[in-house]
C-alpha cells in the first residue's frame, strides 16, 4: 500500500504529461489483458452462474430456479465431499509448507554442492503434472511398484499392496503426490525469501551468542513471514483446485474416497453431461474459495501489520 | 565463522538433503528403471530390484509403437512457447501500468486479475468449450493456447509488477524530462532494465504452460497430430496391452528438451526471485 502512496506523490510531483493523460495511457496498457480475461474467464464464469439455474444437458436447457442448489444442500454425499476437500487442502498445504520450509533451510545452508541440490529439487515442478503422475501410478502399483516391493521384502505385507485400491491409502497416496508436485515451488520461493534476509541481522544475533535454532526462529521465520503467508494462500487455492493429479491416479475413487469438489464437478458436468448440476457445483467452489481468500487476506493484513511490512 | 558447521552437523545436513531429494527424485528413478525392464518382466512376482536383462530397447521401440511421438514432444514445447509469448505481450504493459501509473480502479482491477487465480480451467470447462467453439478454435493449437494464456496472465502481472517496482524511478524521469514519450520510455528505458525480471516471469509462465496442458488438450482438441506429450502418452495404453516400459521411456525422453532449457535458465530464476524478495 505504501508503494502506491509513494507512486502517487512522485508522479504528481514530476508533473504529468499533457499529451496523453496518465489514466488513459494506463488503461491502454491494461485494457488488452482485461479484455482477454473478460472473454476467456469472466464470460464463461457468467455462463456458469446462468447454467447453475438450469436443468441443462446435451438436449437443451430449462429454467429450474434453485433446484440444483437445493439438491446439493440436502445431499449428505455432497457435504462429505466438501469436508473431504477442506481436509485434503489443509493437510496437503500444511505438508507443502513444512517440507518447503525444511527444504529451503537445507538448500540455504552454506555447504558444498548446494547449487546442484537446488537444481535437483526442481523437476517435479518443471515437468507436466500428468507425466509426474504416471511415475507415481507406477510407484503405487502393487505388482511392479518399488514401494510395495520394499514392503514385501521387509515382511510388512505378504501380498502385493495396491496403494490406490483402498479408500484410506488412496486418499493419502494422492496427498503425497500432490505434495510432491507442490513442494518444489514452495521451496524455491522460501529459499528466495531467505536469501533476501539481511546478513547483518544474523551477524548481530550471532555476536550476541544466539544459536542456530534461535536465529531461525527469531530472525528467519519473522523475516520471511509475508512470503510464507502469501505462499500458503496461493498453495491453498492450487490444492483446492487440484484436478489432474486425482483424476490420473484414481478418477476420484475408490468409492469416492478421493472425490474432491473439483473432481465431483468435472464428473457431473463432463462425465455425466449434467451441465446444470455441474455448474451449481462450480459456483459453490468459487464461493467457498472466495470466502476463504477474503478471510485469509484479512489475516494477511494483520500479519503484515504485526511484522511491519509495507 | 557464523556459517561454519561441525562435522556432525554437516553429516546431518547431507543426510536430510539426501532424504528430501529421494522423495523428489524417486518417481523419476522408478520411471527410468521401468523403462529398462522388458515388458514380460514387469509382471514378475515377487518384486525384483534388479534383473539381468535390462535393456534400452524401449527407447528404440517407442518411436515405432507411437509414430507421432516426436510430433507430440514438439507440440508440447510449441504450445508452451506460444502461450509464453502471448502471455508476455499482455503482461508487460499491464504490469508496467500497475507498477508505475495512477489510474481509476487501479486496485479494484488488480484485485479482479488476481481473483482469476481462484479458477482453474476445470471449473469453467463447459462454457469455455462453447466460447472456443463459437470462435472456431476447437481442434486447433489455439484451443490449447488461448485458455492457457488467460489463466497465466494474472500470475505474470503479479510477478512482473513487483519486479518493475524495484527499478529506480529516476531513469524514467530523466528520459521523461528529456521529452521522451511514455511509450518510448517504456520501450527504451524500462524494458531493457527489466530483462532479468522478464526472464524470470517468462520462465515461470513457460513452466506453468508446460505443466498444465493436459486438461485443455483432452477436452478441446481431438486432432491427434496436435496433441501435446501428456495426452499423447496415453496412446501407449493399447487395446490389448500397455507397453509400460515404452511409455516410461517416452515420458523421460519427452521432457528432456525442456529440462535442458530449464537447466540453462534456472540460475536466472532463483536469482530473479531472490531479487524480487529483497526488501528496500
Amino acid at each position: 500500500m505504501a508503494d502506491v502512496m509513494h507512486a502517487e506523490e512522485s508522479s504528481t510531483a514530476k508533473g504529468v504529461r499533457k499529451a496523453l493523460p496518465e489514466s488513459v495511457f494506463a488503461w491502454l496498457l491494461v485494457g488488452p489483458a482485461m479484455i482477454f480475461i473478460a472473454v476467456i474467464v469472466a464470460w464463461p464464469l457468467a455462463e456458469t452462474i446462468r447454467l447453475s439455474f438450469m436443468e441443462a444437458g446435451l438436449g437443451g436447457e430449462t429454467f429450474v430456479g434453485l433446484a440444483n442448489y437445493e439438491e446439493l444442500v440436502e445431499s449428505r454425499k455432497f457435504h462429505q465431499t466438501i469436508v473431504r476437500t477442506f481436509y485434503w487442502m489443509f493437510l496437503s498445504v500444511a505438508l507443502k509448507l513444512v517440507l518447503g520450509l525444511i527444504g529451503a533451510t537445507l538448500l540455504n545452508a552454506a555447504i558444498p554442492g548446494r547449487a546442484l541440490f537446488r537444481v535437483l529439487v526442481m523437476p517435479p515442478w518443471v515437468i507436466p503434472i500428468a507425466i509426474g503422475c504416471i511415475g507415481w501410478l507406477w510407484l503405487y502399483n502393487g505388482y511392479f511398484g518399488v514401494l510395495s516391493g520394499v514392503m514385501m521384502h521387509l515382511g510388512i505385507t505378504d501380498a502385493p499392496f495396491e496403494f490406490l485400491a483402498h479408500k484410506q491409502s488412496a486418499f493419502y497416496s494422492a496427498i503425497v503426490t500432490d505434495v510432491w508436485v507442490g513442494v518444489p515451488m514452495v521451496t524455491l520461493f522460501f529459499l528466495a525469501a531467505m536469501q533476501g534476509v539481511s546478513r547483518d541481522l544474523y551477524e548481530a544475533a550471532w555476536v550476541d551468542g544466539a544459536g542456530r535454532w534461535y536465529r531461525f526462529r527469531r530472525i528467519t521465520i519473522p523475516q520471511i513471514m509475508p512470503v510464507i503467508v502469501s505462499m500458503s494462500l496461493l498453495s491453498a487455492i492450487f490444492t483446492f483446485n487440484s484436478f489432474e493429479i486425482i483424476w490420473i491416479l484414481t478418477e476420484g475413487g475408490p468409492r469416492g474416497a478421493t472425490t474432491t469438489l473439483i473432481v465431483d464437478t468435472y464428473k457431473t458436468a463432463i462425465g455425466n453431461y449434467k451441465f446444470g448440476e455441474g455448474s451449481a457445483r462450480a459456483v459453490i467452489i468459487v464461493l467457498l474459495l472466495g470466502l476463504f481468500s477474503l478471510a485469509y487476506l484479512f489475516f494477511l493484513n494483520k500479519v503484515n501489520k504485526k511484522y511491519g511490512v509495507k | 565463522m557464523m556459517d561454519r558447521y561441525t562435522k556432525l552437523q554437516m553429516v546431518g545436513i547431507y543426510v536430510c538433503i539426501a532424504v528430501f531429494l529421494t522423495f523428489i527424485l524417486l518417481p523419476f528413478f522408478e520411471m527410468f528403471m521401468a523403462s529398462l525392464r522388458p515388458l514380460e518382466h514387469l509382471f514378475r512376482s515377487p518384486y525384483q530390484f534388479w534383473s539381468d536383462d535390462f535393456s534400452f530397447d524401449a527407447y528404440k521401440q517407442m518411436w515405432v509403437t507411437v509414430p507421432l511421438l516426436g510430433r507430440y514432444i514438439f507440440n508440447s514445447i510449441y504450445i508452451s512457447f506460444m502461450v509464453t509469448g502471448l502471455t508476455m505481450i499482455f503482461v508487460v504493459p499491464a504490469a508496467y501500468a500497475y507498477a508505475r501509473l495512477q489510474f481509476p480502479f487501479k486496485n479494484l482491477s488488480l484485485g479482479l486479475f488476481l481473483g482469476v487465480n481462484m479458477f482453474t480451467g476445470a471449473v469453467l470447462l463447459i462454457p469455455l468449450y462453447r466460447v472456443l467453439r463459437t470462435m472456431g478454435l476447437l481442434n486447433t493449437y489455439w484451443a490449447m493456447i488461448v485458455p492457457g494464456v488467460a489463466f497465466l496472465i494474472p500470475t505474470g502481472i503479479w510477478l512482473l509488477r513487483s519486479y518493475l517496482e524495484k527499478i529506480p524511478r529516476e531513469l524514467e524521469e530523466a528520459a521523461f524530462v528529456d521529452g521522451a514519450s511514455r511509450l518510448y520510455t517504456l520501450r527504451r528505458v524500462v524494458l531493457p532494465l527489466a530483462v532479468p525480471g522478464l526472464i524470470v516471469v517468462g520462465v515461470a509462465v513457460f513452466i506453468g504452460a508446460y505443466a498444465q496442458q493436459f486438461l485443455f488438450a483432452i477436452t478441446f482438441n481431438q486432432t491427434r497430430e496436435l496433441q501435446p506429450l501428456p495426452a499423447g502418452l496415453y496412446e501407449f495404453i493399447g487395446y490389448q496391452s500397455v507397453t509400460w516400459n515404452e511409455m516410461m521411456a517416452a515420458a523421460l525422453v519427452g521432457v528432456l528438451p525442456v529440462m535442458v532449457i530449464f537447466l540453462f535458465l534456472q540460475k536466472y530464476l532463483v536469482a530473479g526471485l531472490t531479487a524480487g524478495a529483497v526488501k528496500e
